[in-house]
């Protein structure tokens, strides 16, 4: 679990620095260049393999894990403690996740899907500068991005201590430390990514 | 501090035996006094029942002095009740009011079988000891205690892991059902020890194959362990033990995994 979220928080990254070439406002020219970039160099597309191929270890080890600690008190407590002793999103990351995941089936089948489609069938890229200004012109898909932001910054809140912790780098005197990387991580990563349909919405970018 | 005595509301979970399906009863207690313990309370309870003719309710408990760790009650939806660092032999009723309602219910996970009302089998605690808790030790004369040096910082960090009192409360308050709080705390008091040098990497695999075997949940961090703990057993402990197991997995051979 540990690995495969570091990698996906990885992806985040870059994912987030190509996106937000689109806050040049120069119609989208330095983002396509980036998006052309990763949709047609080698390695890029070789490691995105490779991201498929984590992501769903990701989410098929993080269920069954769900699954299997669900299953271990057969007897619930009639009264529990709430909030008390442990924060709500910790105790929610299948929650969390899955909200991630029907995110992403959406999103992929916005941007992804076509895009590789057009490549394959020797139609080319998209344009998808302009795919993006249309796709954030209908209202109720800006919603569903701005709760799929909202689902992983708590995913994230948790995760990236978590992941430190499971490899047994939380030491005492780092864990302060990537405590707060990790709140920084999840508040400005999701944020980055929410700015750009609401910038597209409220017309900032042309 | 104020004295003061109170009636109070009970709802007790009654069950059995391992098998048998169990529920809550209800109880009423008079004249409860504040300077009590929560464990008094319940043998002013018991002692009801019992000129009543009925059944008391099973509780483990050994030293009323919050050593032991035998006193499993999770009341009103916390282990060992709300006190911070505290086991409910040592949690007292000026705590209550007059009048309050109080759930108890045992440890519940599956690891931890009710072997009668509020009684539960911590057994598998033992075993994970046994897989791997000891050390190697010359036989013959003792050797003088300071022949050993120790870091001092070392030493605290063991010490305060071995304050762990195998109580249960951090598998009890676990989402998860994990014991890894308590194989973390057991697997770094020696583990930071030259004692437990010999059989350091051999202690963590085999502790950890047994909490697994013995059915315990696995650890996403949460930590309502280490804030049920009444010993402060602290969630770095995890992050070692977690050091340790990796690195004995990584040298493979010396371990036999
Ligand atoms: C971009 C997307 C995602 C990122 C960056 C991410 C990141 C992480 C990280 C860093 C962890 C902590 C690992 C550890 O404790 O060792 C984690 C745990 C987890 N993730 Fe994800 N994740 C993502 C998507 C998903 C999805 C789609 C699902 C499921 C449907 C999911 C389900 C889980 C679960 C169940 C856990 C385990 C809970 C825990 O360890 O506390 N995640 N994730
Ligand atoms: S780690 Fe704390 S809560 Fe768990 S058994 Fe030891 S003393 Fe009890
Ligand atoms: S009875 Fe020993 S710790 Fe409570």
């Amino acid at each position: 679990m540990a690995l495969t979220g570091l990698f996906l928080i990885l992806f985040l990254v870059v994912h987030c620095y190509v996106n937000a070439q689109i806050f040049w406002n120069d119609g989208g020219k330095q983002f396509n260049e980036a998006a052309h970039f990763m949709g047609t160099n080698v390695v890029i597309r070789i490691t995105e393999i490779g991201l498929f191929a984590f992501l769903i270890l990701h989410i098929v080890q993080g269920l069954m894990l769900w699954a299997k600690n669900r299953s271990r008190r057969s007897v619930k407590y009639a009264v529990t403690p709430g909030n008390k002793v442990s924060p709500w999103y910790s105790r929610s990351m299948a929650l969390l996740g899955t909200l991630i995941l029907l995110f992403l089936i959406v999103h992929l089948s916005q941007f992804w899907a076509p895009n590789r489609f057009s490549q394959t069938t020797g139609n080319g890229e998209l344009d998808l500068y302009a795919r993006m200004k249309e796709t954030f012109s209908m209202p109720w898909v800006v919603v569903v991005y701005l709760l799929g932001c909202f689902a992983l910054a708590w995913h994230l809140v948790h995760g990236f201590y978590s992941a430190f912790q499971t490899m047994g780098l939380a030491k005492h005197r780092y864990k302060k430390m990537i405590k707060g990387i990790g709140i920084a991580f999840a508040i400005i990563v999701p944020i980055i990514f929410a700015l750009m349909p609401i910038s597209f919405s409220l017309g900032c970018l042309n | 501090m104020e004295h003061n005595t109170m009636n109070l509301t009970l709802k007790v979970w009654r069950q059995k035996n391992n098998k048998a399906k169990g529920g809550f009863e209800t109880f009423n207690v008079k004249n409860i006094s504040s300077e009590m313990s929560f464990l008094e309370m319940f043998d002013v309870l018991n002692e009801q029942l019992v000129a009543e003719n009925k059944e008391p309710v099973a509780f483990d408990h050994d030293c009323r002095e919050g050593i032991c760790g035998a006193c499993s009650m999770y009341i009103n939806g916390r282990a060992h009740g709300p006190w911070h660092h505290n086991t409910t032999c040592q949690l007292h009723m000026r705590e209550y009011k007059d009048g309050d309602t109080i759930v108890v219910e045992p440890w519940r996970a599956d690891s931890f079988p009710v072997i009668k009302d509020l009684v539960v089998d911590r057994s598998a605690f033992d075993r994970i000891i046994q897989a791997g808790g000891y050390i190697s030790v010359n036989t013959g004369n003792a050797v003088d205690a300071n022949s050993l040096p120790i870091d001092k910082q070392k030493a605290d960090e063991s010490f305060a892991a071995a304050t762990c009192i195998g109580c249960g409360a951090c598998v009890a308050a676990c989402p998860n059902t994990s014991a890894m709080l308590f194989v973390s705390a057991k697997v770094s008091h020696l583990a930071l020890l030259p004692q437990g040098e010999p059989e350091r990497q051999l202690r963590a695999v085999k502790m950890v194959e047994q909490m697994d075997t013995e059915g315990f949940g696995s650890c996403t961090n949460i930590g309502a362990c280490e804030a049920e703990c009444p010993k402060g057993i602290s969630l770095e402990n995890i992050a070692r033990l977690n050091r340790e197991y990796i690195s004995a997995i990584m040298d493979g051979d010396s371990t036999g995994a």
